[in-house]
């Protein structure tokens, strides 16, 4: 019998009821007394020079209050990177200030410089366009490619950084010439160049804002579309408006998804709070779905050769990338941190290799910036790493099954160091593959592709063996490679007088589903019901200080300092017992929720333990304490390492190009599972955004940097015809080795390991169906591009 | 979205005087307009519903083929034309998601003449009449282009008549991001030929491939295209397909097309 209760149990998400209800509370769902609208006037051009802003005639337009341009937030600090990334050769790397509204240059299409308030949102529009019309922005030649962008030092982003180099990174650097001496011994080298293709991230709510001013106090409160309210709150107070932090609340309310894009600030927060302190009322802001399109911090948008040096029987020696990666035209708040450690750090893929280089140059361009989108770098690093076995494979005539069971780390082998700086403490890459084989039913293949030939279709199937970094944490590594902040999470789980329970979390749900999973963790340790406990998140007044939610961090990282909170709950309790049974601490036992004198049938109940804290009235109070309510702080020791392996089936129509996903097959090792309906959900979701990616999403700038695909038009995100029945499954569990809870994350799973499945799929078709010229299709593999392949 | 009155008239005589008014425009289904106006790429004075008009309402079977009032959804062809006409209920069936079919309307999508629409391909390959306030006109003289018609300035559709064909099918391979026609064909054949509009293909919007019907009207099979070229020139080339891809696309639904008619 499955449990229906606690940890491991599929309990339902209670966040749904609201959210399929239509009666979730989202930041524009809030209407304010008094409040008022801003509207950004922003840049039509990629690149420009603001020669002048004339700002009387928009000022005069019916309820206009205020106007701002890039002059009002000269004198105030700028948006910073997280991270700080040395180039090869010791410097830093180049930082030019982000505004709140450009200042001088715009420097991408939608770069804001100025911003209207007014009484009503058509009032803003209409003097916004108005602004839009009096200003004079003298057009300089966009930079968007980033080859070129290197090549031609004339042509600059930012006028003091002469050739749009961010750095020039090389991970490990002390290794270059070790790997590049077993590529010259090398039996076999394979080579690929490819790109990964940028993505707009579309969460279904776009970014909003609501800026506060209060005043009486002088205090301030920021409602908005965060993934991490407090880091939100750091960034605004401390860094660009020089709000003192205990000044500032940050709310980030219901959260209609994020996938990265929110976790960063955007100048549109530090605006609302600014206006709303010039004019006394509360200013609000809601991104148009073309707003987001054009600002929202983009993913991915790598162009890389990956060479992969091996013996003829394929196994791996070494592999060496070269990797231009686009950062956009400013740095976003892990912008730095995602091409390079949570890249290069995982190109060792789950194999053995013992040589691995990996050289990231970062590049500015008149786009919009780029930053961590699910997965971040991850899928980048998973998807060169899988592409180019599968074309070492096909070079040396191997079996890419086999090919892939050799090179994989063995059991007995953890925890293994890698090449590229990281520890894996735990996996069985093999048992995940032989689950995969099994769930996919490999060996009816060739059954399933002639009935497909008989449909005029060609079938072919890709693998992928994955592996990520997540949970991203520990503040001493991530310390070591750069970030700026510490990366611990923490949680308060306060026990009320009558026995339900808040817990209080650093970690934000933009629809993980942590309000159930968290109290099935605590309703499991406490013995109590999951109805009886409240997931508190997303408000900095209420919460403990936390990092937020992405990276796959949530349970493993927040869920592990709650559990260290309810630990430190049931020693309190245990002293409380001690106390009221007479009998001494150490022979308190708890169990079942109840505290009891062991070996007597003396026990208290978990309810009459919290309610004797709140009224204490025989305590022994130099010993004990009311109260029942703990805080934990918990940082890990190492990241945690979720594996898997994937399967992808597609049929190609040779006369269209058209791809259909027949089946998707998933064997995930995530370590331990709360609740299995909520990680196949996840799995789902992140497979879902790697087909997306594989088949469908293409961000196009033209050359003169507008974006081609600002609207649903042209972008082409997946829907549900898009995608098959999945086969979810996460059954090998090797637990985490440093976490209480053995968990490793699993949201960005899907998101990693199934973009190169797809693509290796599409190409073994071609393969089978006699088009072997056909070496690589970049993404997204779309009916044209397969047209082209196979008839170029 | 600008400010705008509304009027909503109930016959066509009140429309046309409405839409004699400085700034006034029509409104149907609204499906294309309303996303314009919200972008505030058109700015209208009045918007004179066109939904409330009885006599542009409904299908009906009669001596002269299947006539559709302009303001009938796509949803309810889809439903009402599915015995009469069964290529054209599925071509509305197969048009936008269901709240676009349940609003978008036969004489909004014919007037606008979108390059990438479905039913301008429905009507030119069955050869159907456009009726308006004024006069009809033959479906081979009504689309002029990209987003052009015949239709003047104060004209509108009132309503579409087809002939019935013996065999027909529309097949359209969609444009993956708005799953508009990135190329789609329409085969109709009739006791005196067969008709085949292919539209999403061109710059000059639908047009009437006539090697193949002419090839067609001798042999109505897919092999009768199969020797067939399809020159790339004129061709719309974009992000979804280049003029050659899309070449290919013409020829491959033809061919699926003949082999789909029923
Ligand atoms: C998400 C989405 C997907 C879509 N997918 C498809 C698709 O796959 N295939 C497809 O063909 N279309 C598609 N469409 C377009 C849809 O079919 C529209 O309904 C149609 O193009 C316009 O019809 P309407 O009734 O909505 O016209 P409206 O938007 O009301 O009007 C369009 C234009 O025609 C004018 N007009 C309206 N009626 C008349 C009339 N009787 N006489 C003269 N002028 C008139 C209006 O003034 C306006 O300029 C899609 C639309 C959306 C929003």
């Amino acid at each position: 019998m499955p449990k229906d209760h606690g940890i491991g149990a599929s309990s339902k998400r209670r966040e749904d009821v609201r959210f399929l209800s239509g009666r979730g509370v989202y930041t524009d769902d809030m209407a304010l007394h008094g409040q008022t609208y801003a509207v950004f006037v922003r840049s039509n051009v990629a690149h420009g020079r603001i020669k002048s802003i004339n700002t009387a005639n928009a000022a005069k337009m019916p309820g206009v209050l205020a106007i701002f341009t890039g002059e009002d937030f000269k004198d105030v600090g700028g948006n910073p990177a997280g991270w700080l990334i040395n180039s090869r050769d010791g410097t830093p790397m180049r930082e030019p200030k982000r505004p709140v509204l450009a200042h001088g240059k715009v420097r991408h299409v939608g770069d804001a410089y100025a911003a209207v308030i007014a009484e009503t949102y058509n009032e803003a529009k209409d003097a916004a366009q108005q602004l839009a019309d009096d200003s004079d922005i003298e057009e300089l030649p966009a930079i968007v490619d980033m080859k070129k962008a290197v090549a031609d030092a004339s042509n600059r982003v930012h006028d003091e950084i002469p050739d749009n180099l961010c750095f020039d990174w090389g991970w490990i650097e002390d290794n270059r010439a070790a790997v590049d001496a077993a590529f010259k011994s090398a039996p076999h080298i394979t080579t690929l160049e490819l790109v990964n293709n940028r993505l707009v991230p579309n969460a279904m709510e776009p970014r909003s804002s609501i800026g506060e001013y209060f005043p009486g106090t002088g205090d301030y409160k920021l409602t908005t579309t965060s993934q991490n309210p407090h880091l939100t709150r750091l960034l605004v107070a401390a860094f660009v408006l020089g709000i003192p932090e205990n000044k500032l609340t940050v709310v980030a309310p219901d959260v209609g998804g994020g996938f990265g894009s929110k976790i960063y600030h955007y100048g549109e927060e530090a605006l609302v709070l600014a206006a709303s302190r010039k004019l006394g009322r509360p200013v609000r802001w809601t991104a148009e779905r073309t707003e987001s399109f054009l600002t929202d911090a983009h993913g991915r948008d790598h162009v890389t050769k990956i060479e992969m040096a091996s013996t003829k029987d394929g196994e791996i020696l070494a592999i060496r990338t070269e990797t231009l990666a686009n950062v956009g035209a400013y740095l976003s708040n892990f912008s730095t941190a995602t091409p390079t450690f949570l890249h290069g750090t995982l190109m060792a893929g789950p194999y053995k290799v013992p040589h691995v280089y990996v050289n990231v140059k970062t590049v500015f361009t008149n786009t919009a910036p780029v930053d961590a989108y699910r997965g971040a770098g991850r899928p980048e690093a998973t998807f060169s790493i899988e592409r180019i076995v599968d074309k070492m494979c096909r070079e040396l005539n191997l079996d890419p099954f086999e090919v892939r069971r050799k090179n994989l780390i063995q059991p007995d082998q953890f925890p293994y160091t890698t090449p590229v700086g990281l520890v894996y403490d735990t996996g069985n890459y093999q048992a995940t593959l032989d689950k995969l084989i099994e769930l996919a039913d490999v060996a009816g293949f060739d059954k399933r592709a002639a009935a497909s030939k008989a449909k005029g279709k060609l079938r072919g199937m890709g693998l992928s063996t994955w592996i990520e970094a997540c949970g991203i944490a520990p503040s001493n590594l991530v310390g070591v490679l750069g970030s700026r902040v510490g990366l611990y999470d923490a949680a308060t789980v306060r026990v009320n007088a009558t026995g339900n329970i808040s817990v209080m979390t650093g970690a934000h749900s933009h629809g993980q589903g942590h309000e159930t999973v968290f109290a099935q963790v605590v309703a499991e340790k406490l013995g109590i019901p999951e109805s009886s406990i409240e997931i508190v998140h997303g408000d900095t007044s209420k919460i403990p200080f936390g990092m937020g939610s992405y990276g796959s961090r949530s349970l493993a990282v927040c869920g592990s300092a709650m559990s260290k909170a309810v630990d430190k709950i049931i020693a309190k309790g245990k002293k409380i017992a001690a106390h009221m049974l007479e009998a001494s601490e150490n022979d308190i036992v708890f169990a079942d929720g109840k505290f009891s004198v062991a070996g007597t049938d003396k026990a208290k109940s978990f309810g009459e333990i919290a309610f004797s804290a709140y009224v204490p009235h025989n305590y022994p109070l130099e010993t004990l304490e009311p109260g029942l309510e703990e805080t934990a702080f918990y940082d890990p020791a190492n990241f945690t390492y979720p594996a898997g392996a994937y399967l992808c089936e597609v049929e190609v129509d040779p006369e269209t190009g058209k791809v259909d996903i027949a089946s998707f097959t998933c064997a995930d090792d995530f370590g331990h599972v709360m609740n299995p309906m909520i990680v196949e959900g996840q799995v789902h979701g992140g497979v879902g955004q790697g087909i997306g990616q594989a088949l469908l999403e293409n961000t196009s700038y033209d050359e003169n940097g507008q974006l081609l695909t600002a609207s649903y038009m042209d972008y082409a995100m997946p829907r549900a015809d898009d995608v098959p029945f999945y086969t979810v499954d996460h059954s090998c569990i090797t637990p985490c080795t440093h976490n209480p809870l053995g968990v490793k994350g699993c949201g960005e799973a899907g998101a990693i390991g199934s973009p190169p499945a797809v693509v290796n799929a599409v190409i073994d078709a071609l393969h089978r169906g006699g088009h072997s010229h056909v070496k690589h299709i970049d993404m997204p593999v779309s009916p044209a591009r397969v047209w082209s392949a196979i008839n170029g | 979205m600008h400010n705008f009155d509304f009027v909503k008239p109930s016959s066509i005589a009140e429309a046309v005087k409405a839409l004699s008014t400085e700034g006034a425009q029509a409104l149907s289904g609204g499906q294309t307009l309303t996303p314009t106006l919200k972008q505030r790429l058109a700015a209208p004075t009045v918007l004179v519903s066109l939904t409330g008009i009885a006599e542009m309402q409904g299908v009906c079977l009669g001596s002269d083929g299947l006539s559709i009032g302009a303001a009938t959804t796509h949803a309810t062809v889809a439903k009402e034309a599915a015995a009469h006409y069964p290529a054209l209920a599925a071509l509305a069936g197969g048009i936008g998601d269901p709240a676009v079919r349940n609003r978008g309307t036969i004489g909004g999508s014919i007037a606008n003449n979108d390059p990438a629409a479905c039913y301008p391909a429905g009507v030119l390959g069955s050869g159907a009449t456009v009726v308006t306030n004024r006069r009809k006109i033959a479906a081979d003289d009504y689309f002029q282009g990209m987003f052009t018609t015949a239709l003047e300035e104060g004209e509108i559709v009132t309503g579409v008549t087809f002939p019935v064909p013996q065999k027909a099918a529309y097949v359209k391979f969609n444009q993956p991001a708005s799953r508009f026609a990135l190329t789609a064909v329409f085969v109709a054949k009739f006791a005196d030929g067969v008709r085949v509009a292919v539209t999403g293909a061109s710059n000059n919007g639908v047009f009437r491939w006539s090697a193949a019907e002419t090839a067609l009207s001798g042999n109505f099979s897919a092999a009768a295209v199969e020797g067939l070229t399809v020159s790339s020139d004129g061709l719309i080339g974009d992000l979804h397909g280049t003029p050659a891809y899309r070449a290919n696309l013409i020829k491959v639904l033809t061919k699926r097309a003949v082999a789909a008619a029923h």
